[in-house]
């Protein structure tokens, strides 16, 4: 039962990607915390579909995060990046009010970019 | 200012001049597009292709990477991994899956400010080694640490 739930159903798959990034900057001292939440199915290209047919592969491959325009993190992912990815990382600097970019790039050339606010 | 525009405008009839003030960052180009995705790396079907591709074919083992991950997974398809390295200058973390059909998870180059630390999730298809590789100064160095897989996460 479990491994059904490892995997998405099929009303769960496709839909997320266009849903915006979940992206929280929070600043404590000097140093700030930021967490992404992307919405993408990053499916591998070995998984089966129970009809035995292979999901093609569809992965984010890239990925950027800029502060006020500057970048501060490029990211590459493979396909075993889990589904609905989320990165944590710090940064040295930022300050409340400043601007974070957050954009990628998968295996079939879609993009999404998303903005927050440092908190 | 005015000097210094001055200085920039007489250097750029010098391409060596220019070349200098880039490489001294004076003049840093202005990143527009995201770094280019690491084919070699990420479809390499093995660890030594997967370090030889991100330049860091024999890594050293080293007690300043600091890898976080569970003991035992009972869901493979979203492991937990943090990796920080106290290496002084270290520019990039990538994140392998030994066992995985193609090892290299994820690899984060650290610019501007951001320190060498990063938490993603990965999928592991059974229990395996993870391996942190830190690259500090063109130096590779690498932790491991096992994780138990009791439900894969990789195939159908």
């Amino acid at each position: 039962m479990r491994r059904l739930s490892a995997h998405p159903d099929e009303n769960d798959k496709g839909k997320n990607m266009a849903d915006p990034m979940k992206i929280r900057a929070t600043v404590s001292g000097d140093v700030c915390e930021i967490k992404v939440l992307m919405s993408h199915p990053m499916e591998t290209g070995q998984r089966k579909e129970s009809d035995g047919k292979l999901v093609p592969a569809h992965f984010i491959q890239t990925f950027n995060i800029a502060v006020n325009g500057k970048t501060v993190i490029d990211g590459g992912c493979g396909p075993s990046v889990s589904r609905n990815p989320v990165f944590a990382f710090k940064v040295k600097g930022p300050k409340a009010g400043d601007k974070v970019t957050v954009s990628w790039v998968d295996n079939l050339g879609e993009k999404r970019t998303d903005e927050a606010t440092v908190a | 200012m005015d000097a210094t525009r001055r200085t920039l405008l007489k250097g750029i009839g010098s391409t060596g001049v220019l070349a200098a003030a880039i490489a001294a960052g004076v003049l840093r180009p202005t990143r527009v597009y995201a770094a280019e995705y690491n084919k070699v790396a990420f479809e390499a079907k093995d660890l030594a292709g997967g370090l030889k591709g991100i330049g860091a074919a024999s890594p050293v083992d080293s007690k300043d990477i600091v890898l976080t991950a569970p003991e035992i997974a009972e869901n493979g398809a979203v492991v937990s991994v943090t990796v920080a390295s106290k290496i002084p200058g270290t520019s990039s973390i990538a994140v392998f899956v030994e066992k995985n059909p193609m090892p290299l998870s994820a690899h984060f180059q650290f610019l501007n400010g951001a320190l060498p630390e990063a938490r993603v999730n990965v999928k592991m298809g059974q229990t395996s080694l993870i391996k942190a590789v830190a690259i500090a100064n063109g130096k590779a160095y690498v932790t491991q640490k096992e994780v138990k897989v009791t439900m894969g996460g990789c195939g159908g």
